[in-house]
């Protein structure tokens, strides 16, 4: 087996992490039973927030007329959801590797294309969140997957500091306040259920940042106006991994956003945002065995990019870019301790991204979508490495039907159709590797 | 020819009369015009559920709420700029939606544009004939505040005593008077009357001057009647001073003053 099919491997390993992390989108209905509105005035189809959505959450959950804190409630009301996604779905690998002759690991592997399909189940999600008291919001999620239990979120805010909302501070495990959210996607299939750019990692990388849509340790300040806001976060180098897994190093994210009304359109956003880290390239070790939180050698990389948000009416397109970068040793898989391991040449290797999201909502119950993303590298780590290896394409159709959205629940069939391209990347022959992946179901939130 | 010419008059009258009708109907708020068909689809998007499809406050949610969602067509409003038992104007009705209801299940739908709070205001006046057979109120005047001083809520004390708002809001103004547990509003529904103390936002705004105007106007379908004519200007003020007193949070300092219409 070649270095390169090594590193494929890796890449393809940490891809299944980062989908077997990914927890469905949600709405919280928790919300909607607390305060008797339907689920259609904080999403403009849920998961996925609109403004009023977007501004009560940045309100730490709080509707501000004074009926937020848990005394105003019932004292049999509990703030608790659940969620899960019974599901058809058809899964197609245009060049799978596998066993010249089934059962044979000694037939050599080829390539062939491979198709699953059947009824599944997405795991269940349990999530409670609210007030604790007036200005002081919690959210927990708990997913129980189909052989774990882990916690996707968990963390505890302090709202309008000194009276003001441009000072609130949440500490605990969260989605940073990314452009559009990973865990609010309206997609569910299993090519199309994750912005890729968020998780694009260069061929021969070994970065163990994962991406921008895992939730994240840490704190977060952020703050908002009516058309403003901002948010800062210092996060653990875990990619949200519990146990200190990695090591001290403190990453920084930020995200700036404006908005503006246009006449006869609607509300327009710009945004800016980038995370900044170190990562290490080597652990102390013992027996040649990697010391769990003794990361060491940290070397530098970054994300950072531009958004917008634009409607037309019941139209609204989101665009993002994205430019990456990660350091010459991150880039090679190289501890920094052994230098003369990297390649000729080698250099940190830089990349671009890009996405465009459209919905179509034309009333509370129906929203149609579709998606395209493009990754490409721009810089190679190694120079022996072909300059598309790992470029990516990806796009996304489908459509969500509410027929019940109350105060009390609410229930989506879906239908979705996603492509993933991976240039380069099939595991022997080295042309693309194709994904495709046809999903239809029931998205239950209660 | 005569009958001819007595249908064209006919026609003709007909026509002004329908765009009187339509003029009436029309909705404005500063510069925008609101649009009563793109304000259903906003209202079966945020408002249907606890004020219901028929705008007659029997949403799914209304069974849950209290006090209960405004009922559309009776062409009753808390929340006026003008005198008692007169239609708002559109602005009143936007500032509400903009604004929220204090203490309800009415929350601030000001993440809303404001093309949108308008359009909603057009639609919301569709559920009930008297917008088109009636004009609004003319807006009560607020004269300038004087300065608030311990002899201005002094004498603010002795009218909350002498015009017996203590018989419902209470003698420290927490809402517990005599009167209280009785109380119903326009639906039969029981209603509380508001603590004071509870902070410095009230249903209808939070400004002296939104106190002042709320003296004016009253709360139509609520037991809260006008004192436009009980009371001078001067005391209207110095009850407001009191009121202001009973506050028992540091908040409570006077709130910059909100232009209608934001």
């Amino acid at each position: 087996m070649t270095v390169g099919s090594t590193r494929i491997r890796i890449q393809w390993m940490a891809l299944a992490i980062v989908v077997a992390s990914l927890q469905p989108a949600f709405g919280i209905p928790a919300f909607a039973r607390k305060y008797g509105l339907p689920c259609s005035a904080c999403h403009e189809a849920w998961p996925m927030l609109n403004n009023f959505g977007q501004t009560f959450k940045d309100n730490g959950y709080q509707l501000g007329n004074e009926r937020d804190a848990p005394i105003y409630q019932e004292p049999s009301y509990w703030p608790i959801m659940f969620r899960t996604t019974p599901t058809w779905h058809r899964e197609n690998n245009n060049r799978q590797a596998v066993d010249a002759i089934p059962g044979n690991p000694t037939s050599g592997l080829v390539e062939q294309s491979v198709t699953t399909s059947g009824f599944d189940l997405n795991g269940l999600n349990v999530i409670t969140a609210g007030t604790l008291y007036k200005n002081i919001s919690f959210f927990v999620q708990p997913f129980i997957g189909s052989s774990s239990i882990n916690i996707a979120q968990a963390w505890t805010r302090l709202d309008n500091l000194a009276g003001t909302h441009w000072l609130n501070l949440k500490m605990g495990k969260f989605e940073m306040d990314l452009p559009i959210s990973q865990e609010r996607a309206l997609t569910l299939s299993n090519s199309g259920q994750e912005y890729y750019t968020y998780f694009f990692t260069p061929p021969g990388d070994r970065n163990p940042f994962v991406g921008l849509g895992l939730p994240q340790l840490g704190v977060e300040l952020s703050g908002h106006n009516d058309t403003t806001r901002y948010s800062v976060a210092v996060v653990t180098d875990s990619s949200g991994g519990t146990g200190l897994p990695v090591n001290q190093a403190a990453d920084v994210y930020a995200n700036f956003n404006q908005s503006f009304e246009v006449p006869h359109l609607g509300r327009q956003q710009l945004g800016l945002y980038g995370f900044f880290g170190e990562s290490p390239t080597y652990f102390q070790t013992a027996g040649g065995q990697p010391i769990a939180g003794t990361g060491q050698g940290n070397k530098s990389f970054y994300r950072v990019g531009a958004y917008g948000h634009w409607y037309i009416q019941q139209f609204d397109f989101f665009t993002f870019y994205i430019h990456g970068m990660d350091n010459v040793f991150l880039g090679n898989s190289v501890p920094s301790n052994q230098p003369q391991l990297l390649p000729i040449g080698s250099v940190g290797p830089t990349w671009n991204g890009g996405m465009f999201e459209v919905h179509y909502n034309p009333n509370p119950r129906l929203i149609f979508l579709g998606r395209y993303e493009m990754d490409r590298m721009s810089r190679q780590a190694n120079p022996s490495i072909p300059s598309t290896l790992g470029n990516i394409d990806a796009w996304t159709l489908g459509y969500r039907w509410y027929p019940i959205m109350s105060p009390r629940a609410g229930l989506a069939w879906v239908q979705e159709y996603s492509r993933l391209t991976n240039a380069g990347q099939a595991p022997i022959s080295g042309r693309d590797d194709v994904h495709n992946s046809y999903l239809m179901g029931f998205d239950f939130d209660f | 020819m005569r009958s001819l010419f007595c249908l064209t008059i006919a026609a003709v009258l007909g026509v002004s009369l329908l765009g009187a009708h339509a003029s009436a109907q029309e909705t404005h708020v500063g510069k925008l015009t609101g649009n009563a068909k793109r304000g259903k689809a906003l209202y079966t998007r945020y408002c249907i559920f606890c004020h219901g499809p028929f705008g007659d406050g029997r949403g799914e949610s209304a069974p849950y709420l209290d006090p209960k969602p405004r009922d559309f067509t009776k062409a009753v409003f808390k929340c006026r700029s003008t005198p008692s038992g007169s239609l708002p104007i559109d602005t009143d009705l936007y500032d509400t939606i903009s604004r929220g209801i204090h203490a309800s299940g009415m929350p601030s739908w000001k993440p809303l544009l404001r093309q949108e709070r308008v359009d909603l205001v057009a639609y919301i006046k569709t559920f009930s004939s008297a917008f088109q057979e009636e004009k609004p109120g003319t807006p009560v005047e607020i004269p300038q505040e004087p300065p608030s001083s311990a002899e201005s809520i002094q004498r603010g004390a002795e009218l909350f005593q002498t015009m017996n708002c203590w018989s419902c809001h209470g003698k420290d103004g927490r809402g517990y008077g005599p009167s209280a547990a009785t109380l119903t509003d326009s639906k039969g529904y029981p209603i509380t009357p508001f603590d004071f103390t509870s902070g410095s936002r009230f249903k209808c705004g939070e400004t002296d001057r939104d106190m002042f105007r709320d003296l004016v106007t009253g709360l139509d379908g609520t037991p809260m009647p006008s004192f436009g004519s009980a009371m001078t200007a001067d005391q209207r003020w110095d009850v407001v001073h009191y009121i202001r007193s009973l506050s028992n949070h540091k908040e409570h300092a006077k709130p910059q003053i909100q232009q209608a219409g934001q």
